[in-house]
């Protein structure tokens, strides 16, 4: 399925493409491109599309993004999943840039946003606190002023990628005695600061991606506060909707699917009731996949429209993340007894993994992936999204 | 895929919506459908006044040359409405085959007369065993000088104790279920031989059992051409755009009721449980709009392997019909059991419309088998 294509936009589709083909690096074809990279290696691309002048679609021309339409905007985000490239850090293109420019003062801007294009600087995201969960308002860590320093204690967690951040930006408490979303702020600390810890968190698939980050007494300028003190949770919203946009994942979710369906070919004989059984949920998927694409191209040729699409971003988060989890559930299916095995994290060279290399990575996929429906504001609470502003109820 | 519409569309659209909204309240319908004959042939008037029974057609057959979009514009307001009169049955599957298979003077005779709104046509092709599959028919035809001889029986014809004519699938050459051996005949509903029992349908409209016993059948097009695969294709288009307007119609009616109606002192709409059931009704209408609406693009775009985003389609929006529909009675409560309310009518039109050409469950093993064919 196609958006209909100026020819200039169609022009621009196989740039993008013919980009990809010759400059995606090798070394980031790996199993398992999400954990499996180090940090160095997963940079290699981000560098490549930032002196392609790439790296930031999302930004205005004045901050270095590329001027995109919308149209041409989906264009890139689709061809880049379509191709299988790994996308460049979101917590530091995505979320933490887009707050700076549209919040930040001149110093920030000039400080911070050069080093996010240019990779530089790794940002992780310190919203999640323990006991928080989906309810971020309850925020406890607590910034009290000190003459041009804030003292920064609290405890963050579920913080992606920390182990290899240079910085946090973090929701914290600047009024306690404020209705809970009335005295948050929006703070980014050095992460080589005095006082600031990362504990490793191992998830159900064995991966190290999710961490602890412990805040001890520590000294953070006033300078790196973002905007007002108290408004942080203003800004946290609007980053927020950034986090959820092109959710819907398609390139991925057919990249998947494509590979699933050759899985069950090579797996199972074509005349085994199982063959069609699973045949037929992988259709169910697959129209799933369809619908969902066909509505994203109808919400995206609204929105070059100039038509707001709405909470739309939640309808792509929760159906975008629940096919998903369905095809990564039905390929750990379709290698029956080879599920049992699961990759030993950290990966060394002289692990064994039995049956061919196509199921390496099923079951710790099938495993990761129940995170989606968990983060990025659960799924039940993008319904209650939806049920409200949508609905009206 | 840009759904942007143009002006003519929109137009469309509007004067269909404002025309239903006008004449075509639930009360009326309800007494249509109470009538002896159970449709309205004033109605079917005011619909070819207003053009909506020509509007697919090209110009060159004196359509206005909207296709498959106009089609589809049309059976959303009509889902939305409930309408009964035999608009699939009448323009899109006999007025579509005739526009794409017949001759030049099978045109002239007959195309006319349709967009004009005098003539009521249905198609035969349903059998006894032959349940979902097009090729699986017993009936025969027998040449006999121009003409055509044709014997055998069809099962649940829709529309068919309405009609003018109709259009008879019958085998011309091989065995049961051989593909290429069938062949369309147009066969005038009140020939000689033509015996026809009619029933009510779930969804208030009329179909009939039909035996033929050597009726004189005159040949659609040409022999053995394999037209009901195309035609199914069409039908599927116009009737999932009928299922996503009645699938929208139930949204709305459910959630206006959740606002309304009390339990335990408060709405029932404050209940998160049904919240959430009501979000997930409202994604499955969307998703089931924009992929009837890419089959309708791609129809009305003439592209290849249609056949296989067809059943694709089918399965989805109907298994997404039959979720709305299951929730909004159940959402309605006692109220969405009886038959003063218009949800249940809404349900029993999906029931019908999953049936209708193959239920969901059909066309997603088609969809499945069509890809490993590829």
């Amino acid at each position: 399925m196609e958006l209909a294509l100026s020819p200039e936009d169609a022009a621009f589709r196989d740039e993008v493409r013919a980009f990809i083909a010759e400059n995606y690096p090798k070394e980031m074809r790996v199993p398992n491109p999400e954990t499996d990279l180090t940090k160095e290696q997963s940079l290699l691309w981000h560098r490549i599309l930032y002196k392609k002048g790439w790296i930031a679609p999302l930004w205005p021309k004045e901050y270095g993004g590329p001027g995109w339409s919308i149209t041409r905007r989906f264009i890139f985000e689709q061809e880049t999943s379509r191709a299988g490239t790994l996308p460049p850090l979101a917590f530091s293109v995505t979320m933490v840039g887009p707050v700076i420019y549209s919040f930040g003062n001149d110093a920030q801007k000039q400080k911070f946003l050069p080093r996010i294009l240019s990779g530089e600087d790794w940002w992780c995201q310190g919203y999640s606190e323990p006991g928080s969960g989906s309810d971020l308002a309850t925020v406890r860590t607590k910034a009290v002023r000190d003459g041009d320093h804030y003292i920064v204690n609290g405890h963050k967690t579920w913080t992606t990628l920390a182990q290899h951040a240079d910085w946090i930006f973090c929701l914290v408490r600047t009024d306690p005695s404020a209705k809970p979303q009335a005295g948050i702020s929006f703070l980014l600390i050095d992460m080589k600061s005095p006082g600031v810890s990362v504990r490793p968190i191992i998830t159900i698939d064995g991966s190290h991606e999710v961490n602890d980050v412990f805040l001890e007494d520590v000294r953070v300028p006033v300078e790196n506060l973002i905007g007002e003190e108290n408004k942080g949770w203003t800004y946290a919203k609007f980053l927020l909707g950034n986090e959820r946009t092109s959710m819907a994942g398609i390139g991925r979710s057919t990249r998947y699917l494509d590979r699933l369906k050759k899985i069950v070919k090579a797996e199972i004989p074509a005349d085994d009731p199982a063959h069609l059984e699973l045949s037929k949920e992988i259709g169910r998927i697959e129209l799933d996949v369809l619908a969902l694409e066909a509505t994203e191209l109808r919400v995206i040729a609204q929105m070059a429209r100039g038509i707001d699409p709405g909470p739309a971003a939640s309808l792509f988060k929760i159906r975008g993340t629940e096919i998903f989890q369905g095809i990564t559930e039905l390929t750990h299916r379709a290698i029956g007894n080879y599920g049992l095995a699961l990759r030993e994290q950290p990966l060394s060279a002289n692990q064994f993994m039995p049956g061919p290399d196509y199921i390496h990575t099923a079951s710790e996929k099938y495993l990761n992936a129940r995170k989606l429906s968990i983060y990025g504001g659960s799924n039940e609470i993008q319904r209650n999204i939806i049920a409200k502003a949508v609905l009206g109820l | 895929m840009d759904i942007q519409f143009t002006e003519e569309q929109e137009l469309l659209r509007s004067s269909v919506q404002r025309m239903l909204r006008d004449q075509y309240s639930f009360e009326t319908r309800r007494k249509i459908v109470a009538s002896e004959d159970g449709w309205s042939r004033r109605q079917w008037g005011a619909f070819a006044e207003l053009g909506l029974l020509g509007a697919p057609f090209s110009e060159e057959s004196g359509g206005l040359g909207g296709g498959p979009l106009s089609t589809m514009i049309v059976a959303q307001e009509f889902g939305r409405h409930l309408v009964v009169e035999p608009y699939v049955e009448t323009v899109v599957l006999a007025g579509g085959l005739i526009e794409h298979a017949g001759s030049k003077e099978q045109k002239q005779a007959f195309i006319p007369d349709i967009i004009a709104g005098q003539k009521i046509w249905a198609l035969a092709w349903t059998e006894k065993g032959s349940r979902f599959d097009l090729a699986n028919v017993a009936t025969t035809a027998r040449r006999e000088g121009d003409d055509y001889m044709l014997s055998g029986e069809k099962t649940a014809v829709i529309a068919a104790p309405w009609a003018d004519y109709l259009i008879v699938s019958a085998r011309t050459a091989g065995k049961r279920d051989d593909r290429g051996g069938v062949s369309l005949f147009v066969v005038d509903a009140r020939a000689a031989n033509l015996d026809l029992r009619s029933f009510k349908t779930i969804d208030g409209r009329r179909a009939a059992e039909i035996t033929f016993r050597d009726v004189r059948g005159e040949l659609l097009g040409s022999e053995g051409v394999a037209l009901l695969e195309a035609c199914r294709d069409r039908a599927i288009g116009a009737l999932c755009a009928e299922a996503v307007g009645a699938m929208a119609e139930l949204n709305s009616a459910t959630l206006e009721y959740s606002k309304a109606r009390k339990q335990f002192g408060v709405t029932i709409g404050s209940f998160q449980v049904l919240q959430h059931r009501m979000v997930d009704m409202f994604i499955a209408h969307q998703e089931a709009l924009s992929l009837m609406q890419h089959l309708n693009l791609s129809l009305g775009a003439g592209e290849s392997g249609i056949s296989r985003l067809a059943s694709g389609a089918k399965s989805k929006v109907g298994y997404a019909g039959k979720f709305i529909a299951d929730q909004a009675v159940q959402l309605h409560g006692g109220m969405g059991m009886t038959d003063e309310l218009n949800v249940g009518h809404y349900f029993k039109r999906i029931s019908s419309i999953n049936i209708q050409f193959g239920d969901p469950a059909h066309h997603l093993l088609r969809y499945v088998q069509l890809d490993a064919a590829a």
